[in-house]
């Protein structure tokens, strides 16, 4: 793996690692398996993009884009607490639909920002300018988000949405309205999902429709990658360690692609069964690690 | 001790460079997804620049169409450093083409895109005469005038043609805009049938049975993958499907003119080949493919009930069985 390659990674950790908190948030805080990810992404990228087009600062886009974001995570919840659709359906109904209103909004399946101001100029008139300028930002933000969810989770609300996970029925007595508490939970998961959306947009030049595909296989994995090598305890480390399963799923990618045995080389179709392979051994090294300290 | 030893190992192993001899390219190439007609512009780029005697060394990368990994490939090209970047297909280049931006070293590396149907809209050129910068490349535009008039060569009388496409695909878009402005010239009507995925191909080519006269897929990512449901139910249904890239009348539609993806990538390793001799990329035009090649599929055409013109068999540059 190239130095660029590790910067690269850890860029696209950072940057997908927001999109992980909001994954956490529904799937281990809220007990609610969400899969309308897959679409909110692409959603926070297609607003952002339309937004900056027409002007907009691209910061502005990106509160645009997190309000999207929340829209559409309500839809799923209320789908889900109103409807009485089980959780999973909602969430692949608002998915698909997503798919569609995408298009709507790009107007087409694919809005360009290369050649646009995006946030990166920004921080690029600072001075800061090549590789060290994306990961820095995104480090900032990705920390900083990663920082209020944690704050917030632990605020009286926080606390309300985690004990609506942990026991609805306890949550219940206690005279919580659930119904609002899940809106909340899903909606804040989503808005976080469209910021990494729209991040990823204005880094790599271009809001796609079909950008989404896999998000929540990712988030999944990273967030499953976090816990193992951090473990779970509390909500402080599992936020953190959502973060920092992020990066270690991308490097895991960054080490797939470079990978190389002398005059074997892999042929470039074997990348996502490498990744596999990679992050089994990732999440193979605490067992291993028990054993040699016994030893 | 043994954890570092391992670990030594480890890395090692990954950062075995490509062993390259004197005085030959190292191409970096970025592949949006393993697809038989982008499978086809790398042979094509690869086997013109072996025949030309031209020592290039790859590193092919292919996104298997996720967006992340492409954007990763993209800072993993800019780590190796290479001769030129390759970019096959919109996805990809834009990433490569955002990693180059963020890449101060790599400031006078020649960057090819291929198999792209509008560089422009893209953002990846302003201008395709003077593309400036070190970008230029082949472009996959559809010649559709040419399409369509092979199309009412089968039938004349036309009223409505199906359009199979995926409207999350931007070449798509644009290519079913330009047939429906052909279509009010000509005086037929064009009913659209879109999917999101290959798995929705199958329902979607029933949805034009009854409806339409015959149908017609343009170079469609998603549809030409998952081409044989189409050309199963246009079989049962007896409806003629056309294609608008070659490689599909082999797997089974009634005819094509179109591109030879294996040509694209040929014209693409010549425009390499000449940036190698010192020519200057944003100087270089970029290019789209003149001569289509007519191909026809006898089997298809006798189970979809269709009679081949005696003009068109008379020019065709392959015909299959």
């Amino acid at each position: 793996m190239s130095w660029y390659a590790a910067l690269g990674a850890l860029e696209q950790g950072l940057l997908y690692g927001i999109m992980v908190v909001g994954v956490y948030l529904t799937f281990r805080v809220l007990d609610f398996p969400d899969l309308t990810v897959d679409g909110s992404l692409p959603l926070g990228a297609a607003v952002s993009a339309v937004a900056i087009t027409h002007g907009m600062h691209p910061f502005g886009a990106l509160g645009l884009a997190m309000a999207a974001g929340f829209l559409a995570g309500m839809v799923t919840a209320l789908l889900n607490t109103k409807l009485k659709i089980l959780h999973l359906l909602a969430s692949i109904l608002t998915m698909i639909a997503l798919y569609s209103i995408n298009i709507r909004i790009m107007a087409g399946p694919n809005v360009s920002l290369l050649g646009v101001r995006t946030v990166l100029d920004w921080i690029s008139d600072l001075g800061l300018t090549g590789y060290w300028a994306a990961p820095l930002l995104f480090g900032l933000l990705a920390t900083g988000v990663t920082a209020l969810v944690i704050w917030f989770l632990h605020t009286e609300l926080g606390l309300t949405v985690q004990a609506t996970g942990d026991n609805l029925r306890m949550i219940t007595a206690q005279g919580v309205n659930t119904h609002n508490i899940i809106i909340l939970g899903v909606g804040l998961s989503n808005a976080l999902v469209a910021l990494s959306g729209a991040l990823v947009a204005q880094n790599q030049g271009a809001a796609d429709v079909n950008m989404g595909v896999g998000t929540i296989i990712a988030g999944l994995a990273s967030v499953i990658v976090g816990e193992t090598l951090f473990g779970r305890g509390g909500i402080t480390r599992g936020c953190m360690a959502a973060l920092v399963g992020s990066i270690v799923y991308r490097m895991a990618i960054a080490l797939a692609l470079g990978l190389k045995w002398g005059a074997f080389a892999f042929t470039p179709s074997d990348l996502n069964l490498i990744t596999a392979l990679l992050v089994v051994g990732a999440l193979m090294t605490p067992i291993v690690k028990k054993r040699w300290v016994r030893s | 001790m043994k954890k570092l030893l391992i670990g030594m190992m480890l890395l090692t192993l990954t950062m075995t460079p490509a062993i390259a001899t004197a005085r030959s390219y190292q191409i970096s190439v970025s592949q949006f997804v393993e697809h038989p007609a982008l499978d086809a512009v790398l042979k094509g780029f690869q086997d013109y620049l072996a025949e030309e005697g031209v020592d290039a060394v790859y590193n092919v990368h292919n996104a298997q169409a996720n967006m992340a990994t492409a954007g990763q490939i993209g800072t993993q090209i800019m780590g190796e450093k290479p001769d030129l970047i390759l970019a096959i297909a919109t996805p990809t280049a834009q990433a490569v083409a955002q990693a180059l931006k963020k890449a101060p070293h790599m400031k006078t590396t020649p960057f090819l895109f291929t198999a792209i149907t509008d560089p422009v809209e893209a953002g990846l050129v302003k201008d395709l005469h003077r593309p400036g910068g070190n970008i230029t490349g082949v472009s996959d535009l559809l010649p559709l005038d040419k399409h369509m008039g092979m199309v009412l060569r089968f039938y004349p009388e036309l009223k409505k043609l199906g359009v199979l496409y995926n409207a999350g695909e931007a070449n798509s878009k644009s290519t079913v805009q330009g047939i429906q402005a052909i279509g009010r010239e000509k005086g037929f009507e064009v009913i659209e049938a879109t999917v999101s995925k290959s798995s929705d191909v199958y329902q979607a080519t029933k949805s034009l049975v009854g409806r339409v006269d015959a149908v017609f897929v343009p170079t469609d990512n998603t549809v030409v993958s998952a081409l044989e449901s189409a050309v199963k139910v246009c079989t049962q249904m007896q409806l003629a499907l056309f294609c608008a890239d070659v490689d599909s009348v082999k797997r089974g539609a009634v005819a094509a003119m179109g591109f030879d993806y294996y040509k694209h990538g040929r014209q693409t390793g010549a425009m390499a080949k000449r940036i190698f001799n010192g020519a200057n990329p944003g100087e270089m035009p970029v290019e789209s493919q003149q001569e289509l090649e007519l191909h026809l599929n006898l089997t298809s055409a006798k189970q979809m009930g269709v009679t081949i013109p005696q003009a068109l068999l008379d020019s065709a540059d392959k015909i299959y069985e």
